[in-house]
């Protein structure tokens, strides 16, 4: 069955696994070898990748630490905060599709279904939809000060017109099928066919879009960051480390390049994944975009 | 013809009226005090309350966007607070760099990716096939700004070909122009160019599988005719679309790439209103940026006249 | 010498498929003058023979073995550029579906221009005239105009004289027709065919012609090839297959190919009336604020009958306005005006809640039998959702269920599979079987054989007729083929604008047909004068 069909992808096998990966990084962060990522040591500053120094513990003692990915201008771990960064990129993108799908679920399917509403609702997402995505969270995060529920949805606000336009538009294909029809001459009421034909064959392209909301999200997070006007700087992100080792860039590169790689690794084995669930699930999304 | 050229213009203006309204109520959203925000945290009393005055705030909400929709439409953006000058001024002062930037930005792309999608396409499967898939998925996942210090790292200080940062106006000449440019316009290009690749790679292969393309071959003509005259000039509507609709990403991406590159233009200015917390200036910012793309996309879908007769008549 | 000569074509399919080969060792000739229709069910694999000469094919497709004589020049191997040079002016195809075909961004005069700038060295002036000569010899009036347009502007007919224009502007020894009529109207085709026949015999073009329906192959044929599976099963003169078939396959399809005599089977003029319609009228509005609204009257005081037990037939071509009634009647869509009483209940203007337990008593079949059942529910979960609707129990209508699929001669396990697991002719038996488990009074079958090849088509009429027989069953059908009519129905209305034109004893209707749009009808029929027979 499709279900078959999807493990034997090779986008899906690559993504997925890669994502697992991070997955485990991020749960698994106290025990790979990462300190504390707000400790520091004003003796460890700007170590190379490699390089041994001593870093301070909350209660005061000083331990000789193997920086691997370097330290920054405070002396911070850089392998720690990245580690510890997975975990914020991660929430920050699947609470965000979760958050996209589920409103765009309920304002496609209103959409679709009351005529009434559909005139208003869409107008209104074409007006959110004029928005530059990347402003609209610059501002609302802006707004309401960093944390990550902020963030999150910030980010989910501009997605959630697209989820909608997505759903809106498979009702209505959907509506028009004839075995939809032959539903309704059945005599079934509008809500089963709306939960048991409809949204079932809304899930595998409800799927894909989620997977690109999710990298989709990641990114924007890391570009909040990385302008300083997203997540505080107390919680290490990937765009974090990055926005504050800019400056060093040129002496330094080490600062912007390893959460840069993680980073785009992360996205990149995100959109992959939704490829390769787009190829297998609805061959005919493969020809759009 | 005429019909659909004017609904389609007016169909510009309520959405034009949502974003002035959802821009108004953006700022407004804000769980604190506007005027305390931007006053800072040093802020008296008086001060905060000279702001709220100053910015109407104190006045009822209806009154508040009539009176700031009313000056919109004189072309009154408002005033920035934290640069004190105006903001249509603000934004006069900086449009070049950003004009600059995006228009190199969207030639570069269009001029690679459209032949590479077109070729893409025609061989499809093949090894340039796969190749541009491999490099679209990897253009839209690796951030602007990571792509962008990898090329300033490799070209600028590893190569010394280009400057690391900086921008030099037009007026001034064009090669400084070009030269400060090149690296900006070509790290930007990456992201439109995966984009517009893929969709004009698809578009394409949709456009390959019609019936008038096997009747253009049975026809006997040159693959090279059937390619352009028949399958692209069809496929073209998809992909004027998406480079309408990828204004957006570009817009996105200007901010944070002049942000790298130090460029002094639009993004930066929304940036460094951001974190100034120079409410009137970010408004009218996003209001500025929303305007151009719905613009961009209008002309987008008037282009459709001329690309498909079936709108003309 | 032939035009076209194939001895031993073998064409490849991709592994995976049904069978190794499209097309096995097949051999005919075309000869000059002469028109061969090449006849078979889908997948039979003619129109990949016809892609093949050519050289029409994808990779995918490959030539196996055999050779290709046009005007005795070896096709196969000759090379991409000789392959160019030839076609449109030794040999031209003209394909199914003339909406599609056309590039949409052309006019209809540049695609025909190409065509001479390509392939002759004419000046700009010579091509005009040229262009404007043969739009006229397809019979297209105001050929200035046509060559200016665009193909939307056109109608399906139209355009597929353009197609042919483009095929024969040059004059080409061997013209290739893959079913150029099947997706036209019937007073539409008969015209092409003509057209086809009478510039074959002006110029004496060798055609090859493509297509499933053998009163088309009665009508035009001088030769048939009779094709199976890939294999060329038999081979002859029009009368000799058509008439005295030898292979046991032919003998069934031709068998399968219903008459044009109604079948004169006696109805019972008294018998109970089920469905009653009087001037039922659907207007379209097509409301666009900065454009005129635009009114489109699909169907237009429609007043008809149906009987218990007996097969009312609603006859037309696309655009007449009788699918617009079926869905009218099944509630499917609103009727704008007028009265339809099911029984004894008056439901045009019935509100949601008072419709639901009326509805099953009218139950639809439709066209698409791919597109009918939902591709992610088991044929079972298919059937029974209609009685658990009106609170039957899941045993009691798995039970209803499985009785059903031996009604409709399917295996009782098929319950428990997927749809994408059957075929066409078995998804609409499931369909028939999901209709019949409301218990209907009244049957509507929309185009339910059309989409079906011919000697499948030939074992659902068949069902539908002991379904009604046994159930006693009120049945509406409705079709554009008028073989099927006759075979059907008792009664017959013929729609044509929305209109019903004429109305009555399906005898009377086919053997002494009154209206002048009945009459053009029925002599557009294809093969109507032809004794098909077996044994």
């Amino acid at each position: 069955m499709a279900s078959a069909r999807i493990l034997q992808n090779w986008s899906v096998r690559i993504g997925a696994s890669v994502i697992a990966a991070m997955v485990l990084v991020a749960v698994a962060a106290p025990w790979l070898g990462t300190v504390d990522p707000s400790l520091f040591d004003a003796g460890s500053r700007d170590l190379l990748p490699g390089q041994s120094g001593d870093i301070t513990t909350l209660e005061g003692e000083t331990l000789r630490h193997t920086f691997l990915m370097g330290s920054d201008s405070f002396g911070r771990d850089i392998y720690s905060r990245v580690i510890y960064g997975t975990r914020v990129s991660l929430v920050v993108g699947i609470a965000t599709a979760l958050l996209a799908l589920a409103a765009g679920i309920v304002c496609g399917l209103g959409a679709g279904y009351l005529r009434w509403l559909d005139g208003v609702l869409m107008r209104f997402m074409d007006g959110v939809m004029a928005i530059p995505a990347i402003l609209i969270a610059i501002a609302l995060v802006a707004l309401w000060r960093g944390s990550i529920f902020t963030v999150v949805v910030a980010i989910a606000i501009p997605e959630i017109p697209r989820v909608t336009r997505l759903v809106r538009s498979l009702v209505l294909t959907i509506r028009e099928e004839p075995y939809v029809e032959a539903a309704i001459a059945l005599g079934t009421p509008t809500w089963k066919i709306m939960f048991g034909h409809i949204l079932p064959n809304c899930i595998a392209p409800l799927l894909v879009q989620g997977t690109f909301t999710c990298a989709f999200a990641i990114l924007v997070e890391a570009i909040l960051s990385f302008l300083g006007v997203g997540l505080p700087p107390d919680i290490p992100t990937w765009g974090n480390i990055m926005a504050e080792g800019r400056a060093q860039f040129v002496s330094f590169p080490h600062n912007v390049f390893f959460p840069g790689i993680f980073l785009a690794v992360t996205v990149l084995a995100v959109n992959i994944l939704g490829d390769g669930l787009r190829d297998t699930l609805d061959p005919k999304m493969a020809k759009r975009v | 013809m005429y019909s659909f050229l004017a609904r389609r213009v007016l169909a510009t203006v309520p959405v034009l009226l949502i974003v002035a309204v959802l821009v108004f109520l953006l700022l407004r959203l804000t769980p604190g005090d506007p005027a305390a925000i931007m006053a800072g945290d040093a802020a008296s009393t008086e001060q905060i309350a000279r702001i709220r005055s100053g910015l109407g705030l104190d006045r009822p909400i209806l009154v508040q966007f009539g009176i700031w929709f009313g000056n919109l439409l004189t072309g009154d953006l408002g005033e920035s607070f934290y640069y004190k000058a105006k903001v249509a001024t603000l934004i006069g002062q900086r449009l070049e760099p950003t004009l600059s930037l995006a228009a190199l930005t969207i030639v570069i792309a269009v001029l690679v990716a459209v032949p590479l999608g077109i070729l893409a396409a025609w061989r499809f499967g093949g090894w340039l096939d796969r190749a541009l898939m491999g490099f679209s998925v990897m253009g839209f996942s690796v951030p602007v700004f990571v792509l962008a210090y990898i090329l300033i790292w490799l070209v600028s200080l590893k190569l010394g070909w280009l400057p690391v940062q900086g921008y030099q106006r037009l007026a001034d000449g064009a090669g400084p122009w070009l030269y400060h440019l090149a690296l900006p316009s070509i790290t930007l290009s990456v992201l439109y160019i995966a984009l517009i690749a893929r969709v004009t790679r698809a578009s394409m292969m949709e456009a390959l599988g019609e019936d008038y393309i096997r009747t253009a071959r049975a026809k006997g003509l040159p693959e090279a005719r059937v390619l352009v005259r028949h399958a692209l000039a069809n496929a073209a509507i998809p992909i004027v679309t998406v480079i309408g609709i990828g204004i957006a990403l570009l817009i996105g991406g200007v901010v944070v790439t002049e942000s790298v590159y130090a460029i002094p233009g639009l993004g930066r200015l929304t940036v460094d209103a951001v974190l100034a917390r120079d409410f009137p200036t970010v408004q009218g910012l996003i209001l500025f940026f929303s305007f151009v793309y719905v613009l961009v996309n209008l002309l987008v879908d008037l282009s459709y006249v001329f690309l498909d007769p079936r709108i003309r008549y | 010498m032939s035009v076209l000569e194939v001895n031993d074509l073998s064409i490849d399919l991709p592994p995976g498929g049904d069978r190794a080969q499209a097309v096995s060792r097949a051999s005919f000739a075309v000869g000059r003058g002469e028109i061969l229709c090449l006849v078979g069910e889908s997948g039979s694999g003619k129109s990949v023979i016809a892609q093949g000469v050519m050289g029409l094919l994808p990779r995918t497709l490959p030539l196996a073995g055999g050779s290709i004589r046009l005007e005795g020049e070896e096709l196969r191997g000759i090379g991409a550029a000789r392959l160019r040079q030839l076609r449109a002016t030794r040999m031209s195809m003209i394909f199914q579906e003339p909406m599609t075909a056309l590039n949409p961004v052309m006019t209809c005069g540049e695609q025909i221009d190409e065509v001479l700038r390509f392939h002759s060295g004419l000046s700009a002036g010579d091509r005009e005239r040229r262009i404007l000569d043969i739009v006229s010899e397809v019979a297209l009036p105001d050929p200035a105009r046509i060559v200016a347009s665009y193909p939307h502007q056109l109608s399906g007919g139209q355009r597929q004289r353009i197609m042919i224009a483009m095929a024969l502007v040059l004059e080409p020894a061997l013209l290739i027709a893959d079913e150029p009529t099947t997706a036209l109207d019937v007073t539409t085709q008969a015209q092409i065919l003509g057209l086809i026949l009478a510039l074959q015999k002006k110029h004496g073009t060798g055609v090859l012609f493509i297509t499933h329906d053998f009163g088309v192959v009665a009508e035009i044929a001088h030769r048939v090839a009779v094709l199976r599976l890939g294999e060329l099963v038999e081979i002859g003169t029009r009368d000799e297959v058509l008439q005295r078939p030898r292979h046991e396959y032919t003998k069934m399809l031709i068998g399968s190919v219903p008459t044009l005599k109604p079948h004169g089977r006696p109805a019972d003029p008294g018998a109970p009336i089920v469905l009653r319609t009087r001037r039922l009228s659907k207007t379209y509005v097509d409301r666009h604020w900065l454009a005129h609204a635009r009114e489109v009257r699909a169907a237009e005081d429609v007043t008809l009958e149906v009987r218990r037990g007996q097969t009312l037939g609603i006859v037309g071509e696309s655009g007449s306005g009788k699918s617009t009634v079926a869905r009218c009647i099944v509630r499917l869509v609103d009727p704008t005006s007028g009265e339809i009483r099911l029984g004894g209940d008056e439901i045009a203007t019935m509100g949601a809640a008072a419709l639901r337990p009326l509805r099953r008593r009218v139950q639809i079949v439709f066209q698409d039998p791919y597109r009918s059942l939902n591709p992610r529910r088991t044929v079972g979960e298919a059937i029974i959702e209609g009685p658990l609707n009106y609170g039957v129990s899941r045993a009691e209508a798995l039970e209803r269920a499985r009785k059903l699929m031996a009604l409709v001669r399917m295996d009782g396990a098929a319950l428990s599979r997927y749809p994408h697991q059957f075929s066409g002719g078995q998804r609409q038996r499931i369909c028939i079987a999901r209709a019949l488990a409301m218990e209907p009074e009244l049957l509507i079958a929309d185009e339910a054989v059309s989409a079906l090849d011919v000697s499948v088509q030939a074992q659902v009429l068949e069902l539908l007729e002991e379904i009604r027989t046994r159930l006693n069953l009120a049945m509406l059908f409705i079709t554009h083929d008028l073989r099927v009519a006759a075979q059907v129905c008792d009664q017959v209305a013929v729609m044509s604008k929305g209109r019903v034109v004429e109305y009555g004893p399906a005898e009377e209707i086919f053997l002494r047909p009154q209206h002048e749009y009945t009459r053009t009808l029925f002599e557009a029929a294809p093969g109507r004068h032809f004794a098909f027979g077996s044994t």
